[in-house]
């Protein structure tokens, strides 16, 4: 990019008529300064970023609806327009505030999604699955009691008075499906967990 | 108003020669370029033409 000697005002001036190159070099004169008092307010490169962005935009705006009225100070009024935006970012940011991760310390440690994501879910569909399989391979008295209990959620009082048992039967048969159920796990290596 | 207080611990000072990315500037150029304002009946619209 050529350096050039035009001021604010010349260049301004080309800008409202058309001249978009003029703007690249009135962003690349003031941009140091712009974002230094930008970054001096409010410490952080990612707002700092967004203001600098707001500001300019605002800018081309009003320099393409020719609101602007050159008066050689093109820079104080970008300043003006950059300091009312800090000012807006500290009052959004009072209503709502931000919590920064700072150091040693990540909020993301304490606070985690628990919800599963597409894979983990997909392997908990499977484990269940193989479990029902599991399941489907007991004893019928056996299965009966477990499909009670588990996926029925009736109590051991319940599960006797439906099947005509004692409680004593239905929780033994209940141990055992529990047994056979492992057996077949160690047996067969399955895996079920997620 | 109420008045604010910053904390003034950042260890970081602020450098002379900090600028915003390349693409921010981009995207201000890009931004202007398909703006346009046009005017009609002492009306001014905006148009964002990519």
């Amino acid at each position: 990019m050529k350096t050039s000697t035009n001021t604010d005002a010349v260049l301004v001036s080309a800008y409202m008529k058309g001249d978009e190159s003029a703007l690249c070099e009135l962003i690349t004169r003031h941009k140091q300064r712009i974002y230094s008092f930008i970054y001096s307010k409010v410490f952080d490169r990612d707002v700092s970023e967004d203001i600098f962005q707001d500001t300019f935009i605002k800018v081309i705006r009003t320099l393409k609806r020719g609101a602007y009225n050159e008066e050689g100070k093109f820079l104080p009024w970008v300043m003006r327009i950059a300091h009312n935006l800090v000012i807006d970012h500290f009052r959004k940011n009072n209503r709502m505030p931000k919590f920064e991760n700072s150091g040693d310390f990540n909020i993301f440690s304490v606070l985690s999604d628990s919800s599963l994501n597409a894979e983990k879910s997909m392997i908990k569909g499977q484990v269940e699955n193989d479990v029902r399989r599991l399941i489907e391979e007991l004893p019928e008295d056996q299965k009966e009691v477990l499909v009670m209990r588990m996926y029925k959620d009736m109590s051991f009082k319940e599960i006797s008075e439906q099947t005509g048992v004692s409680i004593n039967t239905a929780l033994g048969r209940m141990r055992y499906a529990l047994i056979n159920l492992r057996k077949v796990i160690e047996k067969h290596n399955i895996i079920l967990t997620n | 108003m109420q008045k604010m207080y910053s904390e003034t611990s950042h260890l970081e000072h602020v450098n002379k020669k900090l600028a915003p990315k390349e693409e921010t500037i981009r995207f201000l150029l890009d931004y202007s370029k398909a703006l346009s304002v046009i005017d009609y009946n002492k009306l001014k619209f905006e148009a964002l033409l990519n």
